[in-house]
């Protein structure tokens, strides 16, 4: 298809100047601290986001991101060395509303020693049918650069070209009810696979059993994800959530993801929220825990984001406002602590790490894998 | 003209008879919206947050894509 995104951003162009509010979000700014610890990692992230208004028609937006990794999945652990990495992500984005109409802009650039990603976005907005209903469009371009590092030598893999074509619909239903649907088409070309990653294979001349091998995985995907979500505002004034996504890919992996959510506040001051979040996927094509022998496809998996799997995950979410009529230019301030425990289990990736033929246990029988992680944030935010 | 301009065309008109509506008398008053204002109904009330636990999703997880976020870097070893 010859240029289908330049198509629907020349209609919304059109369309704009017919129809008749979008809004710019709040001047806000955060700052912001993570944790991630499971499955032998350990994450802390660090953030500052500042978003100011000019003219009430235009908006800019810085972000910096700070994330530290320590140790390696299992899948990596397997094969190498613990990991010690570190991430930084800078964001600039804009935004301007003309009439009923908003355009925004970004870009950002993820850097880690072996791996570097740019990324450009451009989207529309258009407010109709009196407000009650916002078409989005976006374009996502990105440009991610793949090495592998060995020691202090660091070397360069290949790279990745990504498209993202996003379309949105939000609809306002009735006074207490909203609800939205989103779909996004990602495709990929390029080196999809990871460097450090190996595949294993019976090999009955190994006392182990089996063998590795790199992984090999095809030079493209496309996935195809749709999100339908709606939220509900209750009486006693809170509000409830429900969210559903389908997604599926070119490398036949399928996934279905349910997340629920409550939101309470209390005075003027607190707002609490619990959520509640259910994934399943079924396994890529080319994936297997234990292939029956060295080359025996042409594409080869063994990373367990790719096996058969499902997750849950359990998050609260606590935020407090230390300034909740203002002070001076500040309108509000607030800091917030958002925990969430998330439990993986896999349906055919098996814990070869802490299992062998040493714990009597031959290939193919090791227990398969779970774990689970504890993310922890905690943020302050400023209004003004 | 092909399907897919014709296709195009239909989708083209589909969004100018839209915005042609767009004076219709909404069903939801403005002055009925307060509690659509409501922080509590937003669907993302700290970008910072959710960008981020996007991304542990996607990090771990096969599936990518329509969260409302665009994302970057990898970080998924």
């Amino acid at each position: 298809m010859a240029h289908p995104i330049r198509f629907w951003l020349i209609a919304l162009l059109l369309v704009g100047p017919l129809a008749q509010g979008a809004v710019l979000p709040d001047d806000r700014a955060d700052v912001f601290y993570s944790t991630y610890k499971g499955g032998g990692m350990d994450i802390t992230g660090k953030s500052v986001l500042v978003r100011k208004k000019f003219a009430e028609t235009f908006s800019v937006q810085g972000e910096y991101f700070v994330d530290t990794v320590s140790g390696a999945s299992i899948d990596v652990l397997s094969n190498a060395s613990t990991i010690h990495d570190e991430r930084k992500q800078k964001t600039l984005s804009l935004d301007y509303i003309r009439g009923k109409t908003a355009y925004s802009a970004s870009y950002s650039n993820s850097k880690e020693s072996d791996y570097v990603s740019d990324n450009w976005h451009v989207g529309i907005s258009q407010d109709m049918f009196g407000d009650l209903t916002t078409v989005t469009l976006g374009y996502t371009r990105g440009f991610d650069t793949v090495s592998a590092r060995s020691g202090n030598t660091i070397s360069k893999m290949g790279q990745v070209d990504r498209r993202s074509y996003d379309l949105g619909l939000s609809q306002i239903f009735t006074r207490n009810l909203i609800g939205s649907v989103m779909l996004e088409v990602i495709t990929d070309e390029g080196f999809l696979n990871n460097p450090y990653r190996f595949v294993r294979y019976a090999d009955p001349t190994d006392a182990r059993g089996w063998n590795t091998q790199p992984e090999t995985y095809p030079n493209t995907r496309t996935s195809t994800a749709v999100t339908a979500k709606a939220r509900y505002y209750l009486w006693y004034r809170a509000a409830a959530s429900a969210s559903y996504r389908y997604f599926s890919d070119t490398w036949g992996i399928r996934g279905n993801t349910v997340e629920l959510g409550y939101t309470h506040p209390l005075g003027n001051r607190w707002i609490i929220e619990g959520r509640v979040r259910l994934y399943r996927q079924n396994a890529a094509s080319f994936y297997s825990d234990l292939f029956s022998r060295r080359d025996a496809f042409n594409f080869l998996a063994r990373d367990k984001d790719l096996a058969a799997g499902q997750n849950i995950s359990f998050g609260a979410k606590v935020t407090y406002a230390f300034l909740p009529d203002g002070w001076k230019m500040f309108r509000r301030g607030t800091v917030t602590l958002d925990l969430s425990r998330i439990q993986f289990r896999y349906d055919d990736f098996r814990d070869i790490k802490a299992y062998g033929v040493a714990n009597g246990y031959t290939a193919g029988t090791e227990p398969l894998y779970r774990f689970h992680a504890n993310v922890m944030q905690v943020y302050a935010s400023m209004f003004f | 003209m092909n399907t897919r301009s014709l296709a195009r065309l239909c989708a083209l008109l589909t969004l100018l008879a839209a915005a042609g509506c767009s004076s219709i008398k909404p069903w939801v008053k403005p002055y009925e919206r307060d509690r659509m204002a409501d922080p509590i109904m937003s669907w993302d009330r700290d970008a910072i947050s959710s960008q981020f636990l996007d991304h542990v999703y996607e990090s771990r997880e096969g599936s990518r894509g329509a969260t409302g976020n665009t994302g970057g870097g990898c970080g998924c070893n």
